[in-house]
């Protein structure tokens, strides 16, 4: 195992964790404070990647397409609260499952009619395509540290809005007592729209900020989305801390786990055995976790307090 | 003989002494009213004693028995069953299907795959024999949500007849009935007194004190007071308490 | 006879004498949609068990039938290309290949399900599905297998008496463990296990009070219903005769929830209702545009939206 390995993998592992976090977090937002269980997440996550792909084509400047495709993703995102989730509030959650479901469906062939069936790959500006060298083996692609920054901001910009404003301050009153909120004679309707809003943003952010690298496709949050509530189920759902912890954990865990499972695994068995068991285990890594989490602790690693 | 004695049991929430050294003893065949202010912690104590909530310290017997630490449903199993102050049936089952169910934890093993349980005479024909005598007979097979208030609480009833348990814990069965209502409830615990132990949490000062064998008195979690009816509308100490609630 | 039972009657009895009919008149397609049909409203059938009766929405289904299936492929492929003759499971007989795929699933069922049972609402759907993306990563990564491009089944189940490359016998076999499927959940479900895992649904703490402990009685219907699924994922691989991963990915676990609850949740015909619809506006849909998706996913949220007791709500019941 080589430390140039191990610090690539590990940056690849908090850039993972970081994007899960995007996505994660407007999830827990939505199920803390809604109780409502929005499988269709990611759809948004791919919308985000696309709108942004076709503005950078469209302005030709990526961080302009960035900035425009925020705030159109938002709006999406207030359609769904408005349209598909505001009239399943009092349903159980396998109704919410179920809506969702078909929103999926719906999402992915509107982005089908709309962008092909082809992906679109994304190009990058100028000044992100150089790499940056550590040391002579240690070579990092200067637009993963662009993601690792921007995926940073982005959680530290939420914490600040979480601690320090009014909306925040509803929003953690709500995850903790919705009856109260309530009470207060807050618009919820409006903090609803606000949280779905702002969760969307969240999530199609994640998806502008990878599509460079994986290019916008159909079906791409499908298997995000897994991973996401994984993370809010870990991190305990409704707690942003935990969310953020645990996105940090679970990308960190499914990254190295792909490169260095097998050498750890050799340390133990006969390389044959590592081999052929390595690449199934490490796949099923974060399930094993979450399971092993689950097991122990059947509300997640941070539970929100009482409800 | 005593059938259930807590001896200094603790629960706190947050901070707050929900039960506070509590000790309490329960004789056989008695109907003990349990009375306090609002929050006094009577619905806690009811939890502790089925075992929903497990005490931060004390300890419960039954019949000499320590259950301190044994869940719900083993203690339902050795004969502690109770109603629910605010009330918890089984809404989409009928109303026989709720009673049915409760017979058929108490007579055998739920363990049978094969015969539908409706066609079982034994369960059927007791289930029917309780709904006949809290006076539901009638609407054995109408949803248990479509019933009212009043009605659903005479079913609490004959669930925790249908358990033929020795114990009996009563969260408030008069919550929310109107006067005809409360008074056929009365009638139905007056029936009952003797036959079972019967621990009565109840507001309705008139029928604790018509029916009470014994009162204890929970003010912030603790007792402090027990005694016939005449030895409790006598003590200063309770006096004060109920006023210093109503000042 | 209430219409809810006239409805399921005649729905399994258009079932029953439709295929026959295409079969005979030539009409290979519609044969092999009614018994895909019928093989997913098994597992349906066994998924309404937990999900409609015991309240337990599990979001991990596919993966049983995965499982069932793979039961039926990998002792196929052992039997032409060797490995595994000591276990006796290098074989074609479908007697070994069936009760295989059950005991598998309902051992998955016992552990998974063990934990899964710990936990409530949305965990439980979250750990359910969990457990199925991890027998989906685990058969990707499965080279021996085909990992990803998936495995094809070259010699269908032996039966005594059975010829299953003969589309209409495999057809009546399926048919046939429908209805017992049906009858074993019908039964299951008002005995007084089912009594229970009813009470249990509508509210554990209660039923927790009479002295029954809800998790066991709870964890014995995942097992059923997992062992059932398993047996319609064998009929399923010897209906392919090819078995991919993507059979377990979680968009299907989510197809067979929506059967469920589009048909009507805790009724006996329900889940053939809602297979049944499923499949045919999937075909008749996807036949018109390759953007079928769109308007079958507004139907779905059309279903839930405006809906209460699926298909089976427009039937009267008993009571």
């Amino acid at each position: 195992m080589d430390t140039s390995l191990l610090v690539i993998q590990t940056l690849n592992g908090l850039q993972l964790g970081l994007l899960l976090f995007l996505v994660a977090s407007g999830l827990t937002l939505v199920f803390g404070i809604l109780d409502f269980v929005n499988l269709a997440h990611a759809s948004l996550y791919m919308l985000g990647a696309f709108i942004c792909a076709s503005l950078t084509y469209a302005v030709g400047n990526f961080f302009l397409a960035v900035l425009i495709a925020l705030p159109v993703t938002a709006l999406l995102g207030w359609g769904v609260e408005r349209f598909v989730a505001r009239p399943l509030y009092a349903r159980d959650h396998l109704d919410h499952v179920l809506a969702t479901f078909g929103l999926i469906l719906v999402l992915d062939t509107a982005a089908h009619l709309i962008w092909g069936p082809e992906g679109i790959a994304v190009p990058l500006p100028e000044a992100f395509r150089g790499q940056i060298e550590l040391s002579e083996t240690l070579v990092i692609p200067t637009y993963r540290l662009v993601i690792i920054a921007a995926g940073l901001a982005a959680a530290g910009g939420l914490y600040w809005m979480v601690v320090h404003t009014r909306l925040g301050m509803l929003i953690r009153a709500g995850a903790s007592n919705r009856v109260m909120v309530g009470a207060l004679g807050i618009n919820i309707e409006l903090l609803f729209g606000l949280v779905f809003a702002l969760g969307a943003a969240l999530a199609g952010l994640a998806g502008m900020l990878i599509a460079p690298i994986t290019e916008a496709s159909i079906g791409m949050g499908n298997q995000v989305i897994i991973t996401a509530f994984v993370v809010i189920i870990v991190g305990g759902i409704g707690s942003m801390k935990g969310a953020f912890i645990a996105a940090l954990l679970i990308g960190l865990i499914d990254t190295l786990g792909r490169s260095f499972l097998d050498d750890i695994f050799k340390l133990v068995m006969s390389p044959d055995a590592a081999e052929n068991s390595a690449p199934a285990i490490s796949a099923m890594l974060i399930y094993i976790i979450m399971a092993c989490v689950l097991a122990l602790k059947p509300q997640g690693l941070f539970p929100p307090k009482v409800r | 003989m005593s059938i259930l004695e807590t001896k200094g049991l603790m629960k706190s929430f947050g901070g707050i002494r929900a039960t506070d050294d509590l000790t309490l003893s329960v004789e056989q065949g008695e109907l003990h009213a349990i009375i306090g202010p609002n929050g006094a912690g009577k619905t806690t104590l009811i939890t502790q004693l089925c075992g929903t909530q497990m005490p931060d310290a004390g300890t419960i017997h039954f019949k000499g028995r320590d259950i301190t630490a044994l869940a719900p449903d083993k203690r339902a199993r050795l004969g502690i069953t109770r109603s629910f102050q605010i009330t918890s049936l089984i809404p989409d089952m009928t109303v026989l299907e709720n009673i049915a169910l409760a017979v058929q934890a108490r007579e055998g093993s739920s363990y049978r795959f094969i015969r539908a349980a409706a066609g079982i005479p034994a369960i059927r024909d007791r289930a029917m024999a309780l709904l006949e005598r809290v006076g539901l007979a009638e609407k054995a097979e109408i949803e248990t949500r479509a019933l009212s208030h009043g009605e659903h609480r005479h079913m609490e009833i004959a669930i925790a007849l249908a358990s033929r348990a020795e114990l009996m814990l009563l969260d408030e069965p008069m919550a929310g009935l109107g006067p005809e209502e409360s008074a056929r409830m009365v009638d139905l615990l007056t029936e009952l007194k003797g036959q079972h132990t019967i621990v009565l949490i109840e507001h309705d000062m008139d029928a604790v004190f018509a029916l009470a064998d014994r009162i204890s008195v929970l003010v912030y979690g603790h007792i402090i007071a027990t005694g016939d009816p005449a030895s409790i509308r006598a003590n200063k100490e309770v006096e004060a308490a109920y006023l210093g609630e109503e000042a | 006879m209430s219409t809810r039972t006239i409805a399921t009657l005649v729905a399994m009895a258009l079932l029953a004498v439709l295929p026959p009919i295409f079969f005979y008149t030539g009409n290979a397609f519609w044969l092999d949609l009614a018994t895909r049909l019928t093989i997913l409203a098994i597992a349906a059938v066994s998924l309404n068990l937990i999900l409609g009766y015991g309240g337990l929405v599990s979001f991990g289904h596919a993966a049983y039938v995965g499982l069932g299936a793979y039961a039926v492929g990998i002792p196929a492929y052992h039997w032409l290309y060797g490995g595994l003759e000591s276990l006796g499971l290098a074989t074609t007989s479908g007697l070994v290949q069936i009760p295989l795929a059950m005991v598998v699933c309902a051992l998955f069922a016992l552990v998974t399900g063990a934990i899964c049972l710990r936990t409530k609402g949305v965990y439980f759907i979250m750990i359910t599905m969990a457990f199925a993306q991890m027998v989906y990563y685990a058969s990707v990564s499965i080279e021996e297998y085909g990992g990803d491009d998936g495995l094809v089944i070259d010699t269908r189940s032996e039966l005594p008496g059975l010829n299953l490359d003969n589309p209409i016998q495999l057809f009546g076999l399926a048919y046939l463990s429908l209805v017992v499927a049906m009858l074993i959940v019908r039964m299951i479900t008002r005995s007084r296990f089912g009594m229970v895992l009813r009470g249990a649904k509508g509210n554990a703490e209660r039923v927790q009070m009479m002295g029954l402990n809800p998790y066991a009685y709870r964890l014995t219907a995942y097992v059923i219903s997992g062992a059932m699924a398993g047996y319609a994922g064998a009929l399923l691989g010897n209906f392919t005769t090819f078995i991919s991963p993507e059979m377990m990915d979680w968009t299907r676990s989510g197809e067979l929830m929506f059967m469920v609850i589009l048909g009507g949740a805790s009724t006996t015909g329900g889940p053939v209702l809602g297979a049944a619809a499923f499949i045919i506006l999937e075909e008749v849909l996807s036949h018109f545009t390759i953007y079928w998706h769109l308007p079958f996913g507004l139907l779905l949220i059309a279903v839930v939206l405006f809906t209460r007791g699926g298909l089976m709500g427009f039937f009267r019941g008993r009571k």
